[in-house]
């Protein structure tokens, strides 16, 4: 009995080392950084409004069992392009907004669709593949906005277009669908503004993503990440049911880009990508998820911790040294470290796993002489 | 037809076009009034300082532990000993090989953690190796403000701590090896010294290849259930193998920056990996076979198609996309190699 607690204990540890190594963290920061808890709570507010969306569109692939979908910057793209045509055909509001969402699936299919084909290719590696593929067509889209807007494309606003007459600015203001979204069913608490439509989208993707489970097609996604040998002498369409999640999880990234732009009302053309990518991922890592099991509890808790840990850091960094500057370096350290972590304990276990099955096996086979 | 279909399998479709490319820039480089001396010289010299940190990848292909995205970490390893040669106040040409020295036992260290880790991580190296040197880059960002330098060339003038985000190496170690016996001929420049040095380190990882340890280590690579069986030591191996892919790593960013002039530290070392595999699966390596040739010609090709895109393309259709072309050309090799391992690699 006893060393079944303590058994259950190490397995708790081991499971959410990292939530617990973050709330540590902010445990420490949290008095250094001198915030008001009302101005903290603002903050995680605004947060999860921003990010919740696109860290919950990784969902899917997690449960495939292909891993951290790292190709969700495909999607993210997918949702500037249409949020760039939006701004340039000048249509505004909640209008808007869903427009460049609508704008966005064609173009979230078509890239999905390549990302999964691609990685079925490289099974067993499809984290580090996706993650070059962004790489990858971070050079196409540059191609495609830098030089092909406004030259091949056809772009009629001046104000987002480079004085020198093709590519698109450094930054796009969104001002005509800013907020949009967020100030549709304001609710006031307090002096914190709590957008209810957003959470309301939110709420909605949560229900499709449980429902999604209980289809058909959930239930074979989750085989497939369970064994894909198994699944595939069942029937399942191994190839064609991945790509269905990496299409699924780029739309939804492709949304979740639309809504995180919104909130924030300017487009950072060349890097906004780039960062939600890792952002997404580490958030999601810090709440406790790992590569192969990821909940939509583990999204929630991880953009509150993260992004607490995010608007923190540098304040602290600043009282406790001097320099604010170390702050802002250990936010950054902390994101890639938390990834680093999750990969390395999600491989020993897996390693591990396979060394106890292959000992059980011979254990059998001994019986047996 | 037959021929000619076996060169492109065996080349592959990516390889080709980016060779073809190349050559179609040389030709077209002429007509675009685009000194072939200057640009000749140029990629030479490119070559020469990418070189050593594009071989850094070998031993760890050889040993099976795939391409080495933690490179960041060895860069690492070479910066500390960098620093700490100027912070000494050696100078001259002579403070290079003191750099080395002063690198040696900080890649050796570094090299052997990290190799215990991806021993624990087989089947994931590339993605953790990614991320250790993410994580490595971005601590040592703190580190460059904490550690207690005081040498008034590195540390920020205004405070007096924390050092400077890029440190001129005039002085100390700069063109040290790229004025050795160098040539000049009108705008051509042949860095002699710097290729002799690249060529002599490769010659050295040559000859370990073919040692006791360094047959061991591509057997292990190559067959680990063969290696076991004829009682090779895999995980000994391995760690071996990152230690030198480690030490390389210092030794080429040292080389590096004795030509480009300047030390870059915070996130300089960040996406400097991806270059250097680019270049050497360009050369015709794969995720699990990689020789000295792939790393020469790989190094040269890449380098090539960097320094003669810009001037080519811009006095061509007057657009800058030499950027663009970067970033689609390595990143799109790196791609084509991940997607075409061989089942049973690992």
């Amino acid at each position: 009995m006893l060393k079944n607690d303590k058994d259950n204990v190490i397995k708790f540890l081991e499971t959410n080392l990292v939530p617990i190594l973050f709330v540590i963290i902010i445990a420490f920061a949290l008095p250094l950084s001198g915030f008001s808890v009302r101005y903290l709570f603002n903050e995680i507010i605004v947060r999860l409004v921003r990010n919740l969306f696109l860290v919950l569109a990784l969902l899917l692939p997690i449960m495939a069992g292909m891993g951290l979908n790292f190709g969700m910057v495909l999607g993210a793209m997918a949702g500037e392009i249409g949020l760039i045509f939006i701004t340039d055909w000048n249509i505004t509001g909640l209008h808007g907004m869903f427009l460049a969402m609508i704008l966005s699936i064609p173009l979230s299919i078509l890239l999905g669709w390549m990302c999964g084909k691609i990685l079925n290719r490289a099974k067993g590696r499809e984290m580090v593949t996706s993650y070059i593929l962004g790489f990858f067509m971070n050079g196409v889209y540059q191609l495609v906005v830098l030089y092909g807007m406004g030259s091949v494309i056809p772009i009629a606003s001046d104000s987002i277009v480079l004085s020198r007459g093709y590519g698109i600015r450094n930054a796009v203001n969104l001002t005509g669908i800013r907020q949009s979204l967020d100030k549709l069913l304001p609710l006031k608490i307090g002096t914190t503004l709590i957008p209810v439509a957003t959470f309301a989208l939110i709420a909605v993707l949560c229900v499709f993503i449980i429902w999604f489970r209980r289809t058909k097609l959930g239930q074979d996604m989750r085989a497939i990440g369970q064994d894909m040998a198994v699944a595939e002498a069942s029937g399942i369409d191994v190839a064609r049911t991945r790509i269905i999640s990496i299409i699924i999880s780029t739309v939804l990234a492709g949304f979740g880009m639309v809504i995180y732009l919104q909130n924030i009302g300017t487009m950072n053309t060349y890097n906004s990508h780039e960062q939600v990518g890792m952002f997404s991922i580490a958030a999601l890592l810090v709440g406790g998820a790992s590569v192969n099991r990821a909940k939509i509890g583990n999204a929630i808790l991880g953009v509150v911790l993260f992004h607490l840990m995010f608007v923190i850091s540098p304040m602290a960094g600043k009282n406790l040294i001097g320099q604010a500057q170390l702050g802002e370096y250990f936010r950054v350290f902390v994101s890639y470290g938390v990834i680093s972590i999750s990969l390395v304990l999600y491989a020993i276990r897996k390693q591990r796993d396979k060394a106890r099955a292959g000992i059980a096996l011979a254990d059998a086979q001994e019986v047996r002489d | 037809m037959k021929y000619l279909d076996r060169i492109v399998e065996k080349t592959g479709w990516p390889r080709l076009i980016i060779g073809l490319f190349l050559f179609s820039l040389f030709i077209a480089a002429p007509f675009a009034q685009v000194k072939i001396g200057t640009s000749l010289s140029d990629t030479l010299i490119r070559f020469g300082m990418n070189g050593i940190m594009v071989l850094a990848l070998v031993p760890m292909i050889h040993s099976g532990c795939g391409l080495n995205f933690g490179l960041p970490l060895g860069i690492i390893a070479g910066l500390l000993g960098a620093t700490i040669t100027i912070e000494l106040g050696a100078t001259g040409a002579a403070s290079l090989f003191i750099a080395i020295l002063a690198a040696t036992p900080f890649a050796l260290v570094f090299g052997w953690g990290y190799g215990n880790l991806l021993n624990r991580v087989k089947g994931n190296e590339m993605m953790i190796a990614t991320y250790v040197g993410f994580s490595s880059v971005a601590f040592m960002c703190m580190m460059w403000l904490l550690l207690p330098y005081s040498s008034p060339t590195m540390v920020w003038g205004y405070e007096g701590v924390g050092l400077r985000t890029t440190i001129s190496v005039e002085g100390f170690y700069l063109h040290a090896l790229s004025n050795f016996l160098a040539v000049r001929i009108g705008t051509f420049f042949l860095p002699t010294g710097m290729l002799l040095f690249m060529g002599f380190v490769c010659f050295l990882v040559w000859a370990f290849l073919h040692t006791k340890t360094g047959t061991a280590m591509t057997a292990v690579g190559s067959n680990p259930v063969f290696a076991r069986a004829s009682g090779v030591n895999i995980d000994r191996m391995r760690t071996i193998s990152v230690i030198l892919s480690t030490w390389l790593g210092a030794v080429g960013i040292i080389v590096y920056q004795q030509s480009f002039g300047f030390i870059q530290l915070y996130m300089g070392p960040f996406y400097m990996a991806f270059p250097a595999v680019a270049a050497i699966l360009i050369g015709g390596a794969s995720v699990n076979k990689a020789s000295i040739m792939n790393v020469l010609i790989g190094a040269f090709l890449f380098q090539g198609i960097l320094t003669m895109t810009p001037s080519v393309m811009n006095s061509i259709i007057q657009m800058d996309m030499s950027e663009v072309i970067r970033i689609i050309v390595s990143n799109g090799m790196i791609l084509y190699a991940l997607t075409r391992v061989k089942k049973g690699a690992h």
